[in-house]
């Protein structure tokens, strides 16, 4: 599995939010997903933005285009420097959500791409990592 | 500041929604509305989404959000222009956002409401 290519974005605002969105859509076009691929990436990252600008207190996202024999793929990896989550294994449940969200976020990101894998630590940050093949 | 428009057609509100929104304003179009079933004495809001091309939590929260709110306020809402990639999406995301009445387009939409408003003012003729 080879990186083709890299970025990274910062995330703060919810304009950032929408930012994020639009940049991980035009990858995911630029490694032949189709529509539904696109639409599942692009949401599962609103999600993960979300988190970070909303409890992580903002931090970066960074991009990678994956390689991996003859199938393409989109690499996101959300940073933050926020409180970290205590459970991450409650985190992960569906409806679970310690602010105003639907506790959907973490859950459903997860079941929208082909690769999860998160990283907390409390009182140092939050690192989400997501893949998902074209 | 950035807005999305609310027009008024007879006793109805149309929204449609052609931009991607940031969380500010999708909070911003929630409390338009709100205020203006009040203010037009609107029967009922439909919401067009058809040219969204993602509806996430927080976008779905705020349909879900409208569609109560106006039950409340005596009205009903109808979202309508769903895109097959979005639907198939939101369902994996496990957002089901109960009590919102949908339909494939406008037309469809506008006949539902109108059915909606009929048989409540039967009700409340029945009731008199």
């Amino acid at each position: 599995m080879i990186v083709k290519r890299e970025a990274r974005m910062q995330l703060r605002t919810s304009e950032d939010i929408v930012r994020a969105r639009q940049t991980v859509r035009e990858w995911c076009i630029a490694e032949k997903f189709n529509l539904v691929g696109q639409t599942k990436m692009v949401t599962a990252a609103s999600e993960l933005a979300r988190n970070t600008v909303e409890y992580g207190g903002g931090g970066e996202l960074q991009l990678e285009a994956m390689e991996d024999g003859a199938r393409s793929g989109v690499r996101l990896t959300f940073s933050d420097k926020g409180p970290g989550i205590p459970n991450v294994e409650l985190a992960l449940t569906d409806g679970y959500t310690s602010g105003k969200g639907l506790g959907l976020g973490l859950s459903g990101a997860k079941r929208l791409c082909d690769q999860f894998s998160i990283k907390s630590v409390v009182g140092q940050g939050t690192d989400v990592t997501i893949l998902r093949w074209s | 500041m950035e807005r999305i428009p609310i027009l008024k057609l007879r006793d109805f509100l149309l929204v449609s929604i052609q931009i991607d929104m940031h969380d500010r304003l999708a909070m911003t179009l929630q409390d338009d509305l709100t205020a203006e079933i009040v203010k037009q004495r609107a029967k009922a809001v439909l919401i067009d989404i058809s040219a969204l091309d993602l509806v996430d939590s927080f976008i779905g929260r705020m349909i879900s959000n409208i569609a109560a709110i106006t039950r409340v306020l005596d009205a009903e809402t109808v979202v309508v222009g769903m895109r097959p990639a979005v639907a198939i999406t939101l369902v994996e995301l496990g957002l089901t956002m109960p009590g919102v009445r949908t339909a494939l387009n406008v037309d469809r939409g506008i006949e539902l409401l109108e059915a909606a408003i009929a048989r409540r003012d039967a009700q409340d003729e029945a009731a008199e």
